[in-house]
């Protein structure tokens, strides 16, 4: 059984048809992309498995029941929690209360605490400045919080929104590497990236999006080489 | 020369007491303004007349007016409860399904809901001012604590003074050293993130209206003792007047609130005092009008997102 499945998911964002029908599974352990140019809904996808946005037809399915009608921390306590575009840290929150933001829905202090040490391990530079505010770091360094609190809430699937947005080449690389890390450690992940190649590169299977349909979906590597696919998001 | 100089200065003196006073009960109602518009960017224009029911609920069970009479503390306490809860149903019945509407929509809603409480308390109590009997306030209240000379401080000033410092230490302390204090600051910042980080936030959002409204409900009570009189409309004035504090602050700052309300006080009861009594209200206002020419968002305020 697949850990999620989307069934032919549709999303209306007022007049406009954001997501015709997404078909879409992830299966526990995997590293799954789904890239695609701007504005093809691979947000809203991600939005509306966190159920900040309802669909109004088709289903989400983790572990075999559906998460329609579920309250979004509803969708974290089950295990699914998402590193948003943008960072979206808390700026005026500490780096440490950003963190501990993650852990909202835990209760157990002591797994938190040791929680919050094994992210100070990942992310050293979090450590170091644990009592300033969030929105002092670099845009890299806000990437790393956000992963950082996200793995807070102790997630079995991680939905990951272009986490290279922005970032200098080298902070892309170091981003990708931690996210390799992150699955190594068990974390199922769902990447949603524009970097089409290092995505691929890193991914077992890919989707490709466009104007709110699933186009094309395979084996990461068969994508790499998909002539389609090299032409449109891999510019050669 | 001599009588001169301290007979100005025990006026000063006792102005500066009477400022304070003031000063710490508007800053009790403009933390309630500062809270909710800090979680959900409303202006709730009804938030005065949760302290004038405060005043009305105990002055109720004090006198046994639905029936029961309690003790004075014990109708105090379940009069601030009651405007607690008073407070999360407002917010559940009339914001709670605007949430996503254009802000103007809610705006208007709590204008309209300013104006229903005013007028269901005008049903239930009348348009007559009410006062405490003092048989049944405690006795000392309006016995001097402190005497210099001239100046007399209450029992009472020192209570409302002290009341005010206690509550707002502990809101500090809620919203700097809890979770739902976190929570509600996450919000305050990135309401989505916060909710996709798990927080409910309809129900941080009940928490806070229910802090605010408290508050709101413990500074009527005061202010019913203070100048012993209860009236549909007296949250309308201070309700105002809270508001203006807030903005003068740094609406969505806390400290901006207690500040702001300090100020407004003492303007009011010096302006009062050394200009005008007719015209302390009015110079009030000039104050707020002042900073707010001078720094746009108030002392405390961030940069506010324009978004209508």
């Amino acid at each position: 059984m697949p850990l999620l499945k989307l069934k032919d998911v549709h999303y209306y964002y007022g007049n406009i048809h954001a997501l015709k029908g997404v078909d879409l599974e992830i299966y526990a352990g995997e590293i799954r992309t789904l890239i695609g140019a701007n504005g093809a809904g691979k947000s809203t996808t991600l939005m509306a498995i966190s159920a900040i946005f309802k669909p109004q037809r088709g289903d989400i399915l983790y572990h075999g029941t559906s998460l329609l009608g579920r309250a979004p921390d509803a969708i974290v306590k089950a295990g699914l929690c998402q590193v948003p575009e943008g960072r979206r840290i808390f700026p005026g929150l500490t780096i440490q209360e950003n963190l501990e933001m993650g852990a909202y829905c835990r209760r157990v202090k002591a797994a938190i605490a040791a929680d919050l040490e094994m992210v100070y391990d990942l992310f050293p530079v979090l450590g170091e400045r644990r009592r300033q505010a969030g929105g002092t770091l670099s845009g890299g360094e806000q990437q790393m919080l956000a992963i950082g609190r996200a793995l807070m809430s102790q997630p079995q699937l991680l939905l990951l929104d272009e986490p290279s947005l922005g970032l200098a080449p080298l902070m892309v690389e170091k981003i990708f590497s931690i996210i390799e890390r992150i699955a190594g450690e068990g974390i199922t992940i769902l990447l949603v990236e524009q970097n089409a190649h290092a995505a691929l590169t890193l991914a077992d299977y890919g989707y490709v999006m466009e104007t709110g349909k699933i186009i094309l979906e395979a084996p990461a590597n068969e994508l790499l080489s998909d002539e389609r696919v090299k032409e449109a998001y891999l510019g050669e | 020369m001599l009588t001169a100089i301290l007979e100005h200065s025990s006026l000063f003196l006792q102005q500066l007491v009477n400022g304070i006073t003031l000063g710490s009960i508007y800053a009790l109602i403009a933390v309630g303004y500062t809270m909710v518009y800090g979680v959900i960017q409303l202006i709730n224009f009804a938030h005065g007349e949760i302290y004038m029911l405060g005043a009305f609920i105990s002055f109720s069970l004090l006198t046994g007016l639905f029936g029961v009479g309690l003790p004075f503390w014990l109708a105090v306490l379940v009069a601030v409860l009651v405007c607690a809860l008073a407070g999360v149903l407002l917010d559940i019945v009339a914001y709670r399904p605007l949430r996503r509407a254009p802000r103007l929509a809610a705006l208007i809603t709590a204008i309209g809901m300013s104006i229903f409480l005013q007028n269901l308390a005008l049903l239930i109590w009348g348009a007559q001012i009410k006062s405490f009997p003092r048989n049944l306030i405690p006795a000392f209240f309006n016995e001097p604590a402190l005497q210099f000379g001239d100046v007399v401080v209450s029992w009472l000033q020192v209570i409302i003074l002290l009341t005010a410092i206690f509550l707002m230490l502990a809101l500090q302390l809620i919203v700097h050293y809890t979770r739902l204090g976190r929570a509600m600051r996450a919000i305050a910042q990135d309401k989505t993130a916060a909710s996709l980080m798990g927080v409910n936030v309809d129900r941080v959002v009940s928490y806070t209206f229910a802090l605010g409204s408290g508050l709101g409900g413990v500074a009527g009570i005061l202010v019913a003792l203070y100048y012993n009189a209860v009236y549909p409309t007296m949250g309308y004035f201070a309700g105002i007047k809270a508001f203006a504090a807030a903005v003068l602050g740094g609406i969505g700052s806390i400290p901006g609130a207690i500040l702001g309300g300090g100020i407004l006080g003492l303007a009011e009861v010096f302006g009062g005092g050394y200009i005008s009594s007719s015209y302390s209200d009015g110079i009030a206002y000039a104050v707020m009008i002042l900073v707010i020419l001078v720094k746009p968002n108030g002392l405390f305020g961030r940069q506010l997102r324009d978004k209508a």
